[in-house]
C-alpha cells in the first residue's frame, strides 16, 4: 500500500543480449582476422586502422552534437567503432591517412547518421565508405603493399611508417603490386590463359591471408572462422553467408568447368578479395539485411551473383562492395514481399478456412 | 529451418530462464490463514459482471451464492468462506491501473461453516446438460488466465463436433509452478474432471434435437512440458485406467500454453483467424479448470480458492498456495515473507504476460495463477537503444507478426499501417519484449496502439451518431418551424375567409 | 588537384539538379480539385465554432486553402485530423498535439431551475428534462460543445472529465529514449 508503481505491460524478464554486447562479439570475431592483417602489413597499416576507427567516432560525435543528442550513451554502443572498424578492414593496407578519415566521414555522415543515425540508414555504411573511395580516388584505393610483416628487415619501421601514412609511399612499384583478382583482370585483357597467370599462385597462401589485399580481407580463414563463430554465438544466421558463398561457388563452378582457361576456380573466387569478409560480416548487417530467413536466402543469393557477375564480367576486379549495396537497395522490397504468415491467416492475411471434415 | 517449405509445429517462441524449481519442489500450502476481511470483485471472467443477490448485514455460509451471473457469457461468485457481508462497492481492481471495480466485502467469521453441498455418487449418471449446468452454476472460468466461462465453453463443444479435447498442463511462464504443483498432488482428481468434462461434451440423445444428436467426444490429451517429468509421471499413472486421456510431452518453449499453439502442436490443426477452437472441432482447458470441475461435480463445491505462486526474488519464502479468493495480496506477501524494501516490481500471472500491479492492497481472484515480487535485478530494464533491425523479434513470434514493423508505425502514429501489419493478431505473449537487444518495451506499444485503435472506433461511431442526431434535431427543427408556418399561414387563411364572410354578410346586409 | 575539381563538379552538378526540380515544381504543378464538400461532410457539423470559425463550412473552406490545419477540429480529435490529413494528402505531425481532455456537461441537480433553456440549444439533444424539472445530460451524447455552460443562468451546467474506468483505461504509449539534452535536462 506505500509504494505505487508506474503500469508496465510484460515481459517483465528478459535475455541477456544488448546492442553493445552485439556489436562487441562482431568486432571479436574480426579481430584475428585484423590482427593478422594488421601483423601482415605492418606499422602503416596500424597507423592506418587508428586513424580509421578513432575518425568515426569523432565524426559520430560531431553529428550527435549537432543533432543536440547527448553523444556519450550512443558512442558507447560501440555501432560507430565497428562502422570505422570495418572501412579499415576494406582499405588497402598502406592507404594515406586521409583516405582513413574521408572513409569513415562518407561512413558515418553520409551512410549513416543523415539517415538519422543506428537501425535507419538504407545501406551498409562501410561499403558505402568504401565504394564512394574506390569511385572517388582510383589510385589510392587500388594501390596493394606487399606482404611485409612486422619485425621483418625489409618492413617498414615505425619511423618510415609515419612517413607512409602522412607523406605518401615513395617508390610505389618496389613496395606495392595488384592483388590476385586484380592481376588476372589486367592479364586477361591482354589474352592470357589462367595456367600462365597462375603460376605463380598458391592456393595456400591466399586461403590462410599471406598476399596483397584489403587491411583486413585477405585470410579468408581467419574470416570464415570469426564468423561460424559468429553464427555458433547465434549473432548472425546462416542464411546469408551460405546462400552467398554457395552461389559464388556454384556459379564459378559451372563455369570453370565449362572454359578453365577464361573462368576462375571457386576455390580462388571464396578465397580471395573481400568476399568471405563480406558474406559473414557486411551483407550480414542487420540494419541492412531482409528480416525473414527466406528473405535472408533471397538476399545472399543476390549478392553471390552479382559478385561472381561483376568479378567475372565487370570493369573492376572485385564486385563484392557493389553486390552489397545493390542487394542493400532490394532490401525494403524483399521484407515487403517476403514475411512470416501470421497464425490462422493464409500467405495474403486473409483467415484460413475451417477445414471440412 | 527453412520454415517457408516445411510447416514446422511450432512457431517462435523463446527459451526463457524458468525460476520455477523453488516453488516446483515444494508441497502446495493449504493452510493460509483465513483473511479477515475478503475483498471479492463482481467481475473475475470475461463478460458481464455477476448482480449481488445479498445484503450488507447478511451472514453467510461458505459457498453460498453471492452474486449471480448475467446474461449468457458471465459467471456466479460464491462466497469463499462464512462471514457477515460488510459493504458492496467500489474497491481497487487488480489491474494495473487498480481503478475501482465493484466488491463484496466479506468480513470472515473465523468459523469457515459450509452450506449444504450435495455429493454425486456417479456423475455419469447425469445428463452432459446438467453437467454444463452445474460447472456454470459453480462459477468455474478457465484458470489459465483467460477466465472464458468453462460452462460456455462445455456447451459449445456438444453444439460443435469435438474431436480432441485439449488439457493444457504446459505452464510456459517463468516462475509458475501451480498447475506443476497441482498435477503432481491432485493427479487423480484432475483425471476425474477431464472424464466429467469429456462426458460434459457428449451429445446425449435427449439433448439437442438439432440431428448430431448420440455423438461422442473423442479423446483427451494432456500436454504437459517435459521440464515437469513429476507431474507427467504422476498424470500418466492417474490415467492409466483410462484409454481415452492420453498423457504427451510437449517440448519445453514459451508460449507452448498458448491455446493456439497448443492446439496446433497436437492435432496439427490451425484455428482460423475469428473462429473458435470448437470450429475445428478443438478445445482447451486448463488442468485447474479439470480440478475445479472434478470439485463442482463430485462434491458440489463451487469455486471458492485456487493454487497460487508467489515467487520471486523479494519473496522470502516462495511457495504454492491455495487462497481463498479475495484475500488482498498484501497478506499473501506477509505469509510467504516478502521484504517490502526489494519489490521493484509486482506482477500478477507470469512475467511474461502477467500485468505489473500498482500495490498490494488488491485481492486476488479467479485469474490470479501467480503474484511475483521481482526485484531491480530480475527485471529487463536496461535503457532502450534505438532498434538494429536485428529481426530477433520476427523470429520469436509465434503469431508471424513483424513487430519491429509494427512498433516502427506505431511510434509515428501510423496506426492504420500497424493494423494492416497485424496488430489485432497480436496475442501479447512478451516473446518480442523478452528478446529485443534494444530493450524496446514492444509490448506496451502493441497494447497502447490496440486501446487507441479502439478508442478511435468508438469516436468515430460517436461521431456518426452525433451526426445523426444532429441531422435529426435539424429535422425535428424544421418540421416545427413548418408546422408553425402553416399554422400561421391556416390562422391567416382562417382570419381573411371570417373577415371576408363578414364583409359579404355586411354586404349583404 | 583532382580531388578539387571532383568536388566544385559535383557541388554544380547537385546545384544544376536541385534548380531543375525546381523549376519543375513550379510549373508542372498538379492542380487539385475543390475538396470542400468532402472536407465538410468529414467535420462534426454541429456548427459548434470552437475551431475559431463561423461555422463548419467556413471551416471547410479554410482547410481545403491550407489556412487551417488538420488538427483543426477539437470535438473531432486525431481521428479526425488523421481523415482530413488522408483527405488533403498533407503529412499529419500528431505528437506535438496533445488530444484534448475529453469533456462532458454535467448538471448540478442543486442549482438547475429547470429553466429548459439548455436543452433548446443543445445541438444534438444531449439534454434532456423538462420544465421545472431538473435536467440531465446523457454523456454518450454530449460533444463538449460547451453550448449549454453559455445559456444556463444559475451556472449549473459545467464541463467535467471524463472519468476513467477499467473500461476505458488505456496503456500509455511508450516514451521513446531519446539521448537529447533536454530529457537529460530532465533526469
Amino acid at each position: 500500500m506505500i509504494t505505487h508503481f508506474k503500469p508496465s505491460s510484460g515481459a517483465h524478464v528478459g535475455a541477456n543480449a544488448s546492442v553493445t554486447h552485439i556489436m562487441w562479439q562482431v568486432m571479436l570475431a574480426m579481430m584475428p582476422a585484423t590482427a593478422f592483417g594488421l601483423w601482415c602489413f605492418g606499422w602503416p597499416a596500424l597507423n592506418l586502422f587508428v586513424i580509421t576507427v578513432l575518425s568515426a567516432v569523432i565524426f559520430e560525435a560531431f553529428c550527435l552534437r549537432l543533432a543536440g543528442k547527448i553523444a556519450k550513451p550512443v558512442i558507447m554502443d560501440g555501432s560507430a567503432v565497428l562502422t570505422g572498424w570495418l572501412v579499415a578492414m576494406t582499405l588497402p593496407p598502406w592507404a594515406p591517412w586521409w583516405i582513413g578519415v574521408v572513409g569513415s566521414g562518407i561512413a558515418i555522415v553520409l551512410g549513416k547518421q543523415v539517415y538519422g543515425g543506428l537501425g535507419q540508414n538504407l545501406f551498409n555504411p562501410a561499403m558505402l565508405a568504401r565504394i564512394a573511395l574506390l569511385i572517388s580516388f582510383p589510385i589510392e584505393m587500388t594501390t596493394w603493399a606487399n606482404v611485409s610483416p612486422l619485425f621483418f628487415s625489409q618492413s617498414p619501421s615505425l619511423a618510415e611508417s609515419w612517413h607512409i601514412t602522412f607523406s605518401g609511399l615513395e617508390n610505389i612499384d618496389a613496395h606495392t603490386g595488384a592483388t590476385t583478382l586484380g592481376f588476372i583482370k589486367t592479364e586477361f585483357s591482354q589474352n592470357h590463359l589462367l595456367t600462365d597467370i597462375l603460376k605463380d599462385y598458391s592456393a595456400f597462401l591466399n586461403f590462410i591471408g599471406w598476399s596483397r589485399g584489403s587491411l583486413g580481407e585477405t585470410s579468408a580463414l581467419l574470416l570464415g572462422l570469426g564468423g561460424v563463430w559468429l553464427i555458433r554465438q547465434k549473432v548472425i544466421q546462416w542464411y546469408i553467408p551460405a546462400s552467398l558463398l554457395l552461389t559464388v561457388a556454384l556459379l564459378a563452378s559451372i563455369f570453370h568447368l565449362i572454359d578453365s582457361q577464361h573462368y576462375v576456380s571457386p576455390l580462388l573466387h571464396l578465397s580471395s578479395g573481400a568476399i568471405m569478409c563480406v558474406a559473414f560480416f557486411v551483407a550480414t548487417d542487420y540494419v541492412t539485411s531482409p528480416n525473414t530467413p527466406t528473405g535472408q536466402l533471397v538476399f545472399g543469393t543476390g549478392c553471390g551473383l552479382l559478385i561472381f557477375v561483376i568479378r567475372t564480367w565487370g570493369a573492376y576486379p572485385e564486385g563484392a562492395g557493389f553486390a552489397v549495396l545493390l542487394m542493400n537497395s532490394a532490401t525494403p522490397l524483399i521484407d515487403h514481399y517476403i514475411h512470416p504468415r501470421i497464425y490462422g491467416r493464409d500467405r495474403k492475411g486473409k483467415p484460413l478456412e475451417i477445414p471440412k471434415s | 529451418m527453412l520454415s517457408f517449405f516445411s510447416k514446422p509445429l511450432i512457431r517462435g517462441g523463446v527459451h526463457a530462464e524458468d525460476h520455477k524449481s523453488l516453488t516446483a519442489e515444494l508441497p502446495i500450502v493449504s493452510n493460509f490463514p483465513l483473511p479477515k476481511n475478503l475483498y471479492i470483485p463482481l467481475q473475475q471472467h470475461v463478460g458481464k459482471p455477476a448482480e449481488p443477490v445479498i445484503k450488507v448485514g447478511e451472514r453467510v455460509l461458505k459457498g453460498q451464492l453471492l452474486a449471480y451471473s448475467q446474461g449468457m457469457i458471465s459467471a456466479p461468485v460464491h462466497a469463499p468462506s462464512s462471514g457477515i457481508i460488510q459493504d458492496v462497492n467500489d474497491y481497487p481492481a487488480p489491474h494495473p491501473s487498480a481503478l475501482p471495480i465493484r466488491t463484496i466485502v466479506l468480513e470472515t467469521d473465523g468459523l469457515d461453516q459450509w452450506i449444504e453441498t450435495q455429493t454425486i455418487e456417479d456423475p455419469f449418471q447425469l445428463t452432459p446438460e446438467d453437467i454444463s449446468l452445474r460447472v456454470g452454476a459453480a462459477g468455474i472460468v478457465g484458470l489459465g488466465g483467460a477466465t472464458f466461462p468453462t460452462a460456455v465453453k462445455l456447451n459449445m463443444g456438444r453444439e460443435n463436433q469435438i474431436e480432441t479435447l485439449i488439457i493444457n498442463g504446459s505452464e510456459c511462464e517463468p516462475y509458475l509452478s501451480c498447475d506443476d504443483r497441482l498435477m503432481q498432488e491432485r493427479a487423480m482428481q484432475i483425471i476425474d474432471g477431464v472424464r466429467l468434462m469429456l462426458h460434459g461434451m457428449t451429445n446425449s440423445p435427449e439433448g439437442h434435437l438439432t440431428g448430431k444428436s448420440g455423438i461422442k467426444t473423442g479423446n483427451a490429451v494432456v500436454a504437459i512440458e517435459d521440464n515437469k517429468p513429476l507431474a507427467y509421471k504422476a498424470m500418466q499413472s492417474a490415467a492409466v485406467l483410462y484409454p481415452q486421456i492420453k498423457i504427451i510431452q510437449i517440448p519445453t518453449r514459451y508460449p507452448m500454453g498458448w491455446d493456439r499453439q497448443l492446439i496446433r502442436y497436437v492435432t496439427g490443426k490451425e484455428v482460423p483467424v475469428g473462429c473458435r477452437s470448437s470450429e475445428i472441432g478443438v478445445t482447451i482447458h486448463n488442468v485447474g479448470t479439470a480440478y475445479a470441475v472434478h470439485k463442482a461435480i463430485r462434491h458440489g463445491q463451487p469455486l471458492l480458492n485456487r493454487v497460487v505462486t508467489i515467487a520471486g526474488g523479494a519473496v522470502e519464502r516462495p511457495m504454492n498456495v491455495e487462497v481463498p479468493f479475495g484475500t488482498l495480496i498484501s497478506e499473501l506477501f506477509e505469509f510467504c515473507g516478502v521484504r517490502n524494501d526489494q519489490i521493484a516490481r509486482i506482477i500478477m500471472g507470469g512475467p511474461m504476460m502477467g500485468d505489473s500491479l500498482p500495490h498490494t492492497g488488491l485481492p486476488t481472484v479467479k485469474a490470479t495463477s501467480g503474484i511475483l515480487a521481482l526485484t531491480h535485478n530480475e527485471l529487463k530494464n536496461a535503457a532502450e537503444q534505438p532498434c538494429i533491425r536485428c529481426a530477433s523479434c520476427i523470429t520469436v513470434c509465434p503469431a508471424g507478426l513483424r513487430p519491429l514493423d509494427m512498433a516502427n508505425n506505431i511510434r509515428i502514429n501510423q496506426l492504420d499501417v500497424a493494423v494492416d501489419l497485424g496488430l489485432k493478431d497480436c496475442i501479447s505473449c512478451g516473446c518480442c519484449s523478452y528478446i529485443c537487444p534494444s530493450n524496446i518495451p514492444l509490448v506496451q506499444y502493441f497494447k497502447y496502439a490496440s486501446g487507441e485503435v479502439m478508442a478511435r472506433q468508438q469516436a468515430e461511431h460517436k461521431s456518426e451518431q452525433t451526426k445523426r442526431l444532429i441531422d435529426a434535431r435539424n429535422a425535428r427543427m424544421d418540421r416545427i418551424a413548418r408546422q408553425q408556418q402553416d399554422e400561421e399561414q391556416a390562422r391567416l387563411a382562417a382570419k381573411a375567409e371570417r373577415e371576408r364572410l363578414k364583409a359579404e354578410q355586411e354586404a349583404l346586409l | 588537384m583532382y580531388v578539387l575539381s571532383a568536388i566544385i563538379s559535383l557541388t554544380l552538378l547537385g546545384l544544376l539538379l536541385g534548380l531543375l526540380l525546381g523549376i519543375a515544381a513550379r510549373y508542372l504543378k498538379v492542380e487539385t480539385s475543390p475538396v470542400i464538400d468532402e472536407l465538410e461532410s468529414l467535420l462534426p457539423g454541429s456548427q459548434c465554432g470552437q475551431c475559431g470559425f463561423p461555422g463548419c463550412r467556413p471551416a471547410a473552406e479554410a482547410l481545403a486553402e491550407g489556412n487551417a490545419p488538420a488538427t483543426i477540429c477539437p470535438p473531432g480529435g486525431s481521428a479526425l485530423a488523421e481523415q482530413i490529413a488522408a483527405l488533403l494528402g498533407i503529412d499529419l505531425d500528431l505528437s506535438d498535439v496533445k488530444e484534448p481532455e475529453l469533456l462532458v456537461a454535467r448538471v448540478s441537480e442543486a442549482t438547475c431551475t429547470g429553466c429548459t433553456r439548455c436543452f433548446k440549444v443543445c445541438p444534438t439533444d444531449a439534454i434532456v428534462g423538462a420544465p421545472k424539472q431538473i435536467h440531465v445530460v446523457v454523456a454518450d451524447a454530449c460533444i463538449a460543445c460547451k453550448k449549454c455552460i453559455e445559456v444556463c443562468p444559475t451556472e449549473c451546467l459545467q464541463m467535467h472529465p471524463v472519468e476513467v474506468t477499467l473500461r476505458n483505461w488505456r496503456w500509455n504509449k511508450p516514451v521513446a529514449v531519446l539521448h537529447t539534452e533536454a530529457s537529460n535536462a530532465v533526469c
